[in-house]
């Protein structure tokens, strides 16, 4: 840590890191580029590789994604469950041990600094964050938590998610444990071993495809994923393809598709709010989450599905007539569909399935439909 | 027919009066798979170095600039339904625009493939 008193370091750009698989990724030409202060592949430059072909591969058969730039942490000690009920928007009576559930970080006005996944183990929680945001969410975490609550970040485990309709078949071949893997269904975690090292393993991902999310000590995160990959179903997949895939089945990004600017009732993620908090509150934001429970709000994020094959993106206007009525947050040509598809903030009016509006992409308007989400079925092992 | 490069990695074969345009191996290899192309309307005049044709890749849209100034006189049609001819044979069937060269000492200014080769080879 620099001293943030120190005017000399403040403005030096921040060192690009590597994360445990930097050295796998280049040996299987991942072309690296920055992401979140990470260098990670964004595709596989090898025959079979590209954003295209590792899209249609994870949804096709199965794809291994290095995700270990997100933050893994754990929360402990006297007190924990009532301080981090103070924090999250969920009902944590109904978390039962080893099933991670989707929930949201949140500030005090209520709008969203992060989406993170906690599961509750033995003594303790586990949550995994976002990596952009991960020093920013500890720091905030910190600031709300009780002295007596340990807050650990898990800094010497990577993170690997496996995804696809043959992830299963995949993994389950190297997975040993007390029970066997078909014992998770989604958003289940235990125990497992792979190759002989304690996996953390859960039945969950960013895809829309059955799969799984697998911590494992970063000293052996290479020969857990030589051994995955060394599968006939498994390819390793890029940054480009997560984020293709991602969309396609309606799943925010952070720092695109929410951010502080929103609450979780704009971002049409009320199933983040535990039903009972609805109405009772008391989390961090809640004030602002019932307010616009019970105002409703002024724009509301929708899907957009357009017409041909250009794209429109992040930043793109969205006009009803000769009125702007929102502003894309993401978009891209989407592999499964043929078309381009996209995420909007809308005009709460015009946030209805088959609504047509038009996009401005460099002066051109685009036509496009307000299309309920996921664009591509969601295929979860329930 | 003499094949001219720019830096920022199109090329331009000159046959007479008309240049054929497109992007290099290289500049495909960068922006990965490719969707959509925008293509310039028959009959619009370029300047040299205006965005002319847009590349939409499954990561980002790039501008393709005119190397020389000219009129254009055909775009490549084929890249409607198959944009992906950009990917696979970016100097060849993946060609953009064809332009009627306005004023040809423009083409002095772009590199042989010599040139080219050794320029990428310095990025």
């Amino acid at each position: 840590m620099t001293d943030v008193n120190d005017s000399h370091d403040e403005f030096v750009e921040p060192e690009t890191l590597t994360l445990p698989l930097d050295g796998w990724h280049r040996a299987r030409d991942g072309r690296m580029v920055e992401f979140a202060g990470y260098w990670m592949p964004v595709q596989y430059n090898v025959e079979g590789g590209g954003i295209i072909a590792e899209h249609e591969w994870t949804r096709q058969s199965a794809g291994l994604f290095d995700v270990s730039h997100m933050g893994q942490l754990y929360l402990s000690g006297e007190g924990v469950e009532a301080a981090l009920k103070a924090i999250l928007p969920i009902d944590l009576a109904t978390l039962k041990p080893f099933g991670p559930r989707y929930s949201m970080l949140l500030d005090e006005h209520g709008g969203v600094l992060d989406d993170l996944m906690v599961t509750r183990w033995s003594s303790g929680f586990y949550l995994v964050v976002n990596g952009a945001t991960k020093w920013d969410d500890m720091a905030h975490l910190r600031e709300n938590l009780p002295d007596d609550v340990n807050l650990m970040h898990l800094e010497d485990s990577a993170l690997l998610a496996l995804q696809g309709p043959k992830a299963f078949a995949a993994l389950e071949r190297v997975t040993t444990g007390e029970y066997p893997l078909s014992a998770l269904t989604f958003m289940k975690g235990g125990q497992f071993k792979i190759a002989g090292v304690d996996a953390w393993i859960s039945r969950s991902g960013y895809t829309g495809e059955d799969g799984f999310e697998i911590a494992i000590p970063a000293e052996n995160a290479a020969e857990i994923a030589d051994l995955i990959c060394a599968q006939p179903e498994v390819k390793p997949i890029g940054l480009g393809a997560r984020d293709s895939l991602r969309l396609e089945a309606g799943l925010p990004l952070y720092g695109h598709d929410l951010s502080p600017d929103h609450s979780p009732i704009d971002a049409q993620l009320l199933f983040t709010v535990g039903k009972r908090r609805r109405t009772e509150g008391g989390f961090l934001g809640s004030d602002r989450v019932l307010r616009d429970l019970a105002q409703g709000t002024p724009q509301k994020l929708v899907g957009l599905s357009l017409d041909g094959r250009q794209a429109a993106r992040e930043g793109a206007e969205v006009y009803s007539g000769d009125q702007k009525v929102g502003v894309l947050t993401s978009g891209g040509f989407s592999p499964t569909l043929g078309h381009p598809i996209a995420m909007a903030y809308v005009d709460t009016a015009l946030a209805v399935p088959g609504t047509a509006l038009e996009i401005d992409v460099r002066g051109k308007r685009l036509a496009a439909v307000v299309t309920a989400m996921p664009f591509v079925a969601h295929r979860y092992h329930r | 027919m003499p094949r001219y490069f720019s830096e920022d990695h199109e090329w331009i074969d000159v046959d007479g009066e008309i240049g054929t345009v497109g992007i290099t191996d290289y500049a495909q290899s960068q922006l990965g798979d490719i969707t959509f192309v925008d293509l310039p309307e028959a009959g619009s005049n370029q300047s040299k170095g205006d965005a002319a044709c847009v590349v939409d890749s499954v990561k980002a849209a790039s501008d393709v600039y005119a190397p020389v100034g000219g009129t254009v006189s055909e775009a490549n049609g084929a890249l409607d339904s198959e944009p992906e001819l950009v990917n696979t044979d970016p100097e060849g069937a993946g060609w953009l625009f064809k332009l009627t060269v306005g004023d040809a000492a423009e083409l002095d200014a772009l590199m042989d493939r010599a040139a080219y080769d050794a320029y990428v080879a310095g990025l």
